[in-house]
């Protein structure tokens, strides 16, 4: 029976982490800026660009 | 060599005719974007190009100059960090479009290695540069942006940073709280409601215990600015929804609390948390900002940062505040005068267009005062300040009383609904209370007393406003007119009464049309044109734009010789041109309307051009549309010389003024609210500022809403003016809906009362009805809204 007391403490000890990584990310200001990334994820890597670049040769 | 008109720049996309200007096999429209285009091949860049079609902008006419940047007492309060080696600095560049633009500024260091690292905002149109400031100044990493197109706006009002940074982390951090007590709370009530077996009731106390506990942050933190709202409201003796609102958390902590430590029942606690949520979350959406957008401008982004005076060891630049009077100032072209000023040498032909709507440059001679504020078009000329700055014509504006922050005295319709809500609750509150007790049953009017507090806690109604204007603002927001916040498109709702400014908000500054007054055959037109494509000046590019598709072919320019401020002189095909105004071109000066342009071809006057502004698309639907539920008045700075045109546009009873100073157009506002009108202007200068603050809502007209646009409650992209009747009809549809919802969440309250005047009210009943109706409110809100917004076609229909 006292197993209930157990796991309720670990549901809302689990729950207390989550509210703190919440508050760690509002704080270090990762909720700022939420477009940018999106638009940053889709640029290419500069070695594919040079490869493109090159002229081919056949 | 003939290219065809269709072809566009490859930088910025414009319509390319006769170009010069080539590269790698792409054409550009001007030597600005061809430039561009040098500096990112030669760095190996032309990623830029690849992301988006045609990326660039076209490179501003006016170009700064930025010695400024190496006084060290300016950049200081610029620079963000400096330490030995590096130097962060933000700057707001209002170019920033496109992923094309993120990906330039993210790669700043391929084209110098001083930059360290470079990160932009999108949103917010920022970028935030580390440089080595060893190798790179301040001054240095602002001309390579100008060089790439990408200009950072720097001005006073960046430089004194004030009030600039709202925050909402206080507010989400309350709402995680809410949030989190929430969902716990509602665990360990789920028990209770679902039924308890008798040898699972020592639990009961425990699971009280718990939801107690987790209701104190929120009745603590969480909800405490309720508690503070509601005592300044008392204490100004009025009622607003935050008194209703905190007595029912408070009460409902109280009961909970009582119930939890006398075992006597489970309490609300998971009621109280989740009303505290949706109510914040409700807050939280009503706080929206714009970042990119600022409603609260005033002289200060207008002017420079600096200056160039001239003292015994040169022209030196120095911050505007250490002006003093007796300076001599240096104002070059496009330069704005600062102060009120004596023209001591040099041409001034100053544009004062921003300030008085005037749109013709005024000649000064010398001795004679120029007015701060005003732009010198032609040559450098030089000044003596006879006032401060902050004590010039112009800025003296802002220390007039309209200047001053004021309370709103708009009602909003929630304020207006929450006075009676108040009094009725508490009404029957104490009704229902002194009628158990007298019925003998003291138990009973305690639970009835609390209980009707607790259900007709007007959360569903404090919900209706935020939700339905929030919606309403996305959709202004999506079709280009941006407003401040939410109380304003009530205000929007309730006008009766629209004036007007002229020049830049009826007329159209971007679009000017062009007429030839005059002989002149084709082929010397064509020189006409040869010789204004070099110059930049804006009447040259109008006249190439209005003239090229008339003109085949491009002859070859001999000479050419640009006198700024007059006009322009060439050698075209062995003939001599001249292009420029009255004085230039050996006319007697004529006058007439709009700007003119002379011209003469072999010292002969063949005529002129007429560039007139052209009144906005469609002006006379709008106003006509308008002029069934308003008042309709023009007050104009400018000249009368196109009151008959006006008169036959607005309707027969509005009045129409010119000649108007600042302070007058403030005036006549005042004196139409005098008259209990509630008045809206439309302006766009600093000249309307007055005007657009003391109005009962102010609306900046601006075609480039990145530019300067006076402090206002809402900016409305110039292309969307045609909208502005179906705005205002949107806005009253949405405070329609707010009084829909209002009965909707009073249906709620009506029935959850039927409850609790009998003291009979469970907590699932509380916990079941309070989210029911927050629901309701939330979807009806949100389906309605949308529906008239597709109704006035503000939206298209899927």
């Amino acid at each position: 029976m006292s197993a209930i007391f157990f796991l309720i403490g670990c549901s809302v000890f689990i729950a207390l982490i989550f509210l703190v990584a919440f508050f760690w990310a509002n704080k270090t200001g990762q909720h700022d800026d939420t477009y940018t990334p999106s638009v940053r994820i889709l640029f290419e890597d500069e070695v594919q660009e040079e490869t493109e670049t090159l002229p081919k040769e056949s | 060599m003939i290219v065809s008109n269709t072809t566009q720049c490859y930088h910025c996309g414009d319509a390319v005719s006769h170009t010069v200007f080539e590269a790698d096999g792409h054409r550009f429209c001007c030597l600005g974007c061809q430039s561009v285009y040098r500096i990112l091949s030669s760095s190996n860049m032309q990623q830029y190009y690849r992301y988006n079609r045609h990326p660039g902008k076209k490179k501003s006419e006016v170009s700064t100059r930025y010695e400024y940047l190496d006084e060290a007492t300016l950049t200081d309060k610029l620079i963000d960090f400096r330490n030995d080696e590096i130097t962060i600095a933000t700057f707001y560049i209002p170019s920033i479009h496109c992923s094309s633009c993120v990906w330039l500024l993210e790669h700043l260091y391929k084209l110098n290695p001083a930059i360290v690292v470079s990160r932009s905002d999108f949103l917010k149109k920022q970028v935030n540069i580390t440089f080595k400031h060893t190798e790179l100044t301040l001054r240095g990493l602002v001309e390579l942006l100008v060089d790439i197109g990408y200009e950072p706006k720097i001005t006073l009002q960046d430089v004194i940073k004030e009030g600039q940074k709202f925050s909402q982390k206080g507010l989400i951090a309350k709402i995680a709280v809410a949030g989190f007590c929430f969902g716990n709370s509602m665990m360990l009530s789920f028990p209770e409601y679902f039924g308890m077996g008798t040898f699972e009731a020592h639990y009961a106390k425990i699971f009280g215990w718990m939801n107690l506990g987790f209701s104190l942050p929120v009745l603590l933190y969480s909800g405490r600015d309720y508690f503070r709202s509601a005592w300044q409201s008392l204490r100004h003796k009025a009622l607003n929804l935050d008194v209703p609102l905190a007595l029912g958390i408070a009460v409902l902590f109280a009961r909970t609390a009582w119930e939890v430590l006398s075992v006597s029942g489970p309490g609300f606690a998971d009621t109280l948390c989740g009303l505290v949520f949706f109510l914040l979350v409700g807050r939280w959406i009503q706080q929206r900002t714009y970042h990119h957008l600022s409603f609260e401008r005033d002289y200060r982004s207008y002017f420079p940062v600096a200056v160039t005076r001239l003292s015994e060891d040169g022209p030196k630049p120095v911050p505007l505040a250490d002006i003093q009077v007796g300076d001599r100032l240096l104002i070059r072209n496009n330069e704005i005068v600062p102060a009120d000023a004596i023209l001591l040498n040099g041409q001034a032909a100053v544009d004062f267009s921003f300030v008085t709507g005037e749109s013709e440059p005024v000649q000064k001679v010398l001795g004679e005062i120029i007015y701060a504020g005003g732009r010198q078009t032609g040559e450098a000329i030089e000044l003596e300040v006879v006032k401060a700055v902050s004590q010039s014509y112009l800025t003296r504006l802002w220390n007039n009383e309209a200047f001053k922050p004021h309370e709103l005295n708009f009602r909003t319709f929630s304020n207006t609904v929450s006075r009676y809500f108040t009094v009725v609750l508490l009404g029957v509150a104490f009704a229902a209370m002194v009628f158990w007790v007298f019925a003998g049953d003291t138990a009973r009017a305690w639970g009835a007393f609390t209980a009707v507090l607790i259900i007709a806690c007007p959360c569903a109604l404090a919900l209706s406003s935020p939700f339905t204007l929030s919606a309403a603002l996305s959709i202004f927001d999506k079709n280009r007119f941006y407003i401040k916040n939410t109380a304003a498109i009530e205000q929007l709702a309730a006008i009766d009464c629209i004036v007007f400014d002229k020049t830049g908000t009826i007329s159209s500054p971007a679009a000017s049309r062009m007429r030839f007054e005059g002989n002149l055959l084709t082929d010397e037109l064509a020189l006409v044109v040869a010789a204004c494509k070099n110059s930049n000046h804006p009447l040259s590019r109008e006249l190439v734009k209005w003239a090229a598709p008339n003109v085949s072919g491009s002859v070859p320019v001999n000479q050419y010789c640009e006198v700024a401020g007059r006009g322009i002189e060439a050698v075209v095909a062995n003939r001599s041109v001249r292009v420029g105004n009255a004085a230039f071109t050996g006319v007697p000066s004529g006058g007439g309307t709009g700007s003119r342009v002379y011209v003469s071809i072999d010292d002969e006057v063949k005529g002129c051009f007429l560039a007139e502004q052209p009144w906005r698309e469609n002006l006379h639907v709008v106003l006509g549309e308008l002029a069934a539920g308003c008042h309709l008045h023009l007050i104009s700075g400018d000249n009368d010389k196109e009151k008959a045109l006006l008169r036959g546009i607005f309707p027969p009873q509005a009045d129409l003024l010119f000649h108007q100073l600042p302070v007058e157009k403030m005036e006549y506002i005042q004196s139409l609210q005098a008259q209990s009108h509630r008045v809206c202007m439309l302006g766009d200068g600093l000249n309307d500022a007055g005007a657009l603050k003391q109005a009962n809502l102010g609306i900046a007209v601006s075609d480039d809403i990145n530019n300067f646009s006076p402090g206002c409650d809402a900016i409305l992209d110039g292309r969307s003016f045609v909208k502005l009747p179906r705005f205002l009809r949107f806005a009253k549809d949405a405070v329609k809906i707010i009084h829909l919802s209002f009965g909707i969440s009073l249906t709620y309250n009506l029935v959850g009362l039927s409850f609790a005047v009998n003291g009979t009210m469970s907590p699932l009943f509380a916990a079941v009805l309070m989210p029911l109706s927050t629901v309701t409110i939330i979807g009806f809100t949100t389906v309605a809204t949308h529906l008239y917004a597709t109704k006035n076609q503000l939206i298209k229909r899927q």
